[in-house]
């Protein structure tokens, strides 16, 4: 029971930062209808980001680390922003394949790029926040940093949440996910729209950037690639398009792929993790919290 | 487009080697394939830095039968794959008279029957798997192999440190990996220790979390870590936060300065072996250690350096004896190799391996510490 629960406690952090790579894609799918692969790069550039910035510094406390964590989300965020209007947004209207092409060749832009100037050799990351375990009853231990992604990645969930339910502008994002012309027929600025939900999503995969330096402190250029596949598969089996199924999707995800790595089945982890998607989907084609949509010809 | 197209190509060529000044008649081109950039780019730069230190000091001395030797290196990236381009590309278009490298065992392999098919010698500075030079008769190694370095590390487990119950947790994506595991664990078994866990990962992970909870719950006295350094580190610092206090033990796959860089405090407690250690007094590691010192800024040179540094001297000393660089003639001069050099005497076996003391090292402070030899 201990080792099930301490599984849980190591699968819960990973599927945080899962979820908040998620919902960037979820969001710009949501407005845009296309996977923006570039997305799991900006989450990288989010983890480099904290890394420059770390140290310029030379001493560490509880609010340099937050302010780190905010500057690479603001980071991102200009960087997403850059992207969408630069290599997306001279393509809208034209068909999904050429925008997808392009989402892949500006992934592909920036990890060579990053490669040149970050340099190819991974780099160990600073130690943001202090770092403490914390040892619960039952021989369960909890380290300050698991927590801090925990409490960080939720706080910014339910932010999120706030913001896309109960501003000005999430009623235009979600307004513009339903029907972009009737949109911008009741005076919606779809670009402003668009560009703020680049803003939001990349500034949560730089969160998941840092975050995930934190727990794991070895980063490299290539390092988005296979959290950003994982939280691709994460917010298509909680349902692409739907921002609670993006995060339901992560934990999931993160939490399973723990569990399998924890029995003697390690070597397919992966494998295992992808074949219950591929379960799930099979009975829910929608994803967990997807509904169907019949598409009017 | 063609206008452009036909100026990078022009560039192209005024840029190969060999192209500018001095004929081909008067070099002679040895190649080197490394993992200069990547994850283990660690290895690839500091055996190319022992490599490239040698051949330079070969070129001060007047280099070998009258002719300067020239080192044409490639980068793999640490990608699967590359080792075998880069490597074909060597032989092909550089026609070099032989190939050094590489560090680790897969892509060593990767780039072994090339050579073989080739009849180009190829010398592996530090692969220690035995399947290396097993792939043919043209394939040497100055270092020592993993059922030597499985069964000092066992025998370290089970008499210096007294660990009975010992859990493995090894890459199942490095052939390097696998194989270690299994020679650490034939001796430790067969000498009465018991292997409590084997848990497995693949090249790359970084989230060790559920692998060492479940390790954490069989209780063993110690844990073996057989991979290279990134993982290693990472491993270490995710054992010691889930409060896994015992000793870990690793290979040669463990040295470089980036695992004390990732892991920190976590390393203590914390043992390894490899081929090298710049402490010793011999003559030859310090004459190796000062010219390393003076040529890069005072850095010091690790394993990898100094077993780069002796796999170009042992190249050099076969072409002398051979007195050419036919490969045939060269292949049976590097096979009666008997040298000594930065890691001591290398002595080629009838498997083409250097049967070698090794040095088990553990970390303190954040710093490597030497703790002892142990002799064949």
């Amino acid at each position: 029971m201990s080792e099930f629960l301490q599984q849980l406690i190591n699968g819960l952090p990973l599927g945080a930062i899962y979820a908040l790579i998620a919902l960037g894609y979820t969001m710009v799918y949501g407005v845009l209808r296309f996977i923006n692969f570039a997305h799991s790069d900006v989450f990288m550039v989010g983890a480099f980001s904290g890394f420059y910035l770390a140290r310029m510094f030379s001493y560490q406390s509880f609010a340099l680390g937050l302010a780190i964590l905010f500057c690479a989300m603001a980071i991102c965020a200009a960087l997403g922003i850059i992207i969408e209007r630069f290599a997306y947004r001279p393509l809208r209207g034209r068909s999904t394949l050429t925008v997808l092409i392009t989402a892949i060749g500006v992934s592909l832009l920036l990890q060579n790029s990053g490669q040149l100037i970050f340099g190819a050799n991974p780099k160990s990351f600073p130690k943001l926040f202090v770092q403490k375990n914390f040892a619960l009853p039952g021989h369960l231990v909890i380290s300050s940093n698991q927590l801090a992604v925990f409490v960080i990645a939720i706080a910014l969930l339910f932010t999120l949440r706030y913001i896309v339910l109960r501003t000005k502008v999430g009623t235009a994002m979600r307004a513009l996910s339903f029907n972009a012309v009737a949109a911008s027929l009741v005076g919606i600025n779809i670009d402003g729209v668009i560009s703020f939900t680049f803003g939001l999503g990349s500034a949560l995969a730089g969160a998941g950037g840092i975050l995930y330096a934190l727990n794991y402190p070895s980063i490299d250029p290539l390092m988005g690639t296979l959290p950003g596949l994982k939280a691709f598969v994460a917010a298509v089996l909680g349902g692409v398009g739907n921002i609670p199924g993006a995060a339901l999707g992560g934990m999931v995800l993160g939490v399973v792929e723990t569990f399998v790595g924890g029995t003697g089945w390690s070597t397919y982890r992966d494998a295992i993790a992808f074949a219950v998607l591929i379960l799930i989907l099979l009975f829910k084609p929608a994803g967990l919290l997807g509904k169907l949509q019949v598409e009017k010809v | 487009m063609l206008v452009l197209g036909a100026i990078l190509i022009c560039c192209g060529c005024s840029k190969e080697p060999g192209g500018g000044s001095g004929s081909a008649a008067d070099r002679i081109k040895a190649g080197e394939y490394a993992s200069l950039t990547g994850k283990e780019a660690a290895f690839g730069q500091s055996s190319h830095k022992g490599t490239a230190l040698a051949i330079d000091e070969v070129n001060l001395a007047g280099g070998v039968l009258g002719k300067k030797i020239e080192l044409i290196t490639e980068d793999n990236q640490t990608k699967a794959g590359e080792s075998a381009t880069i490597v074909r590309k060597l032989i092909s278009r550089d026609h070099v008279v032989a190939v050094l490298g590489e560090v680790a065992t897969g892509r060593s392999l990767e780039a072994a029957p090339i050579c073989q098919a080739n009849k180009t010698p190829m010398i592996s500075p530090s692969s220690t798997n035995p399947k290396v030079t097993e792939q043919g008769d043209y394939i040497f190694r100055v270092c020592f192999t993993d059922p030597f370095q499985g069964k000092l590390l066992s025998d370290f487990s089970l008499k210096t440190l007294k660990l009975q119950k010992v859990a493995i947790i090894s890459d199942v994506a490095s052939p390097y990996s696998v194989g270690l595991a299994q020679y650490f664990k034939e001796p430790f078994v067969a000498a009465g220790g018991i292997i409590v866990a084997e848990q497995k990962f693949s090249s790359g992970d970084k989230d060790f979390n559920a692998q060492l909870t479940a390790i954490k719950a069989v209780n063993p006295d110690g844990i073996f870590v057989p991979c290279y350094y990134t993982e290693a580190g990472l491993i270490a610092l995710q054992a010691r936060q889930l409060g896994i206090t015992v000793p870990m033990l690793g290979g040669d796959g463990w040295e470089a300065p980036e695992l004390i860089q990732i892991g920190g405090e976590a390393l203590k407690n914390t043992y390894y072996s490899t081929h090298f250690s710049s402490v010793k007094e011999t003559p030859e590691v310090q004459k190796f250690v000062k010219a390393y010192r003076a040529k890069y800024n005072g850095e010091t040179p690790d394993s990898m350096a100094a077993l780069g540094y002796d796999s170009a001297l042992v190249l050099v000393d076969a072409i002398r004896r051979a007195g050419t660089t036919e490969g045939a003639k060269l292949r049976d001069a590097i096979a009666q190799t008997d040298f000594v050099g930065a890691t001591g005497r290398t002595k080629l076996n009838a498997q083409r391996d250097a049967p070698k003391a090794a040095v088990i090292i553990t970390v303190e402070n954040g710093k490597f510490k030497f703790l002892q030899d142990v002799l064949p």
